[in-house]
């Protein structure tokens, strides 16, 4: 019953992932796709951690933990980017 | 099935559906910024009921802090992260929906720029 559970969380968080795809791909502004790009990477954490309840191992934390930071400063950056040109600001 | 499994079960069908609804709604909300909602609200807590499935079933083991620093970070970040896309897309000029009804920001960006 837990393994059918855990099996089925998978399938349905993998569909999301794929409507996230679908988004990226069609998305008519930058704006969509970079959306679309950051909550893919935070429903890639729940997935990882799913995975690590289905191999009882604990040594994806650190990926789990790398894989949001990641996700932030990528979207930061691309939005930073995309609104002025500059991704750092110096007055 | 033992008490520390139906407990995990809970919590991870919880935030399977959270983040299924997110992706729902990334798909069939009209324009970027309330698919901003979808995303930025429901996708978040949908990965903390995750995390926390996680800490609940290596409780025995003993407690894991990193998994809670995850935790901490994605509480932390998801807001900051939906304001930087959608005050990039709005100065981008990016068009609100024909469905919405008024558009608050406009007066302050008019009075910004001129």
């Amino acid at each position: 019953m837990f393994q059918w559970i855990l099996y089925t969380s998978l399938v349905i968080l993998g569909i999301s992932l794929v409507l996230f795809f679908i988004r990226i791909m069609k998305g008519p502004s930058v704006n969509d796709r970079i959306l679309g790009l950051d909550a893919l990477g935070i429903s890639l954490v729940g997935f990882i951690g799913v995975v690590m309840i289905l191999q009882k191992t604990l040594i994806y934390a650190d990926i789990i933990l790398v894989l949001s930071i990641l996700s932030f400063i990528g979207t930061v950056a691309m939005s930073k980017f995309v609104e002025g040109g500059s991704v750092f600001d110096r007055d | 099935m033992t008490g520390i499994e139906i407990v995990t079960s809970i919590f991870i069908v919880l935030g399977t559906l959270l983040v299924f609804l997110s992706a729902i709604g990334v798909i069939r909300l009209p324009d970027v910024y309330s698919r901003m909602h979808a995303a930025g609200k429901s996708s978040t807590l949908g990965v903390i009921f995750l995390m926390l499935a996680v800490i609940t079933y290596f409780l025995p083991e003993g407690f894991n802090a990193k998994i809670l620093l995850v935790i901490l970070f994605v509480f932390l970040t998801a807001p900051l992260s939906s304001l930087m896309i959608n005050r990039s897309a709005y100065r981008n000029g990016v068009p609100l929906d024909e469905s919405s009804v008024r558009d608050d920001l406009k007066e302050m960006y008019k009075c910004e720029k001129g």
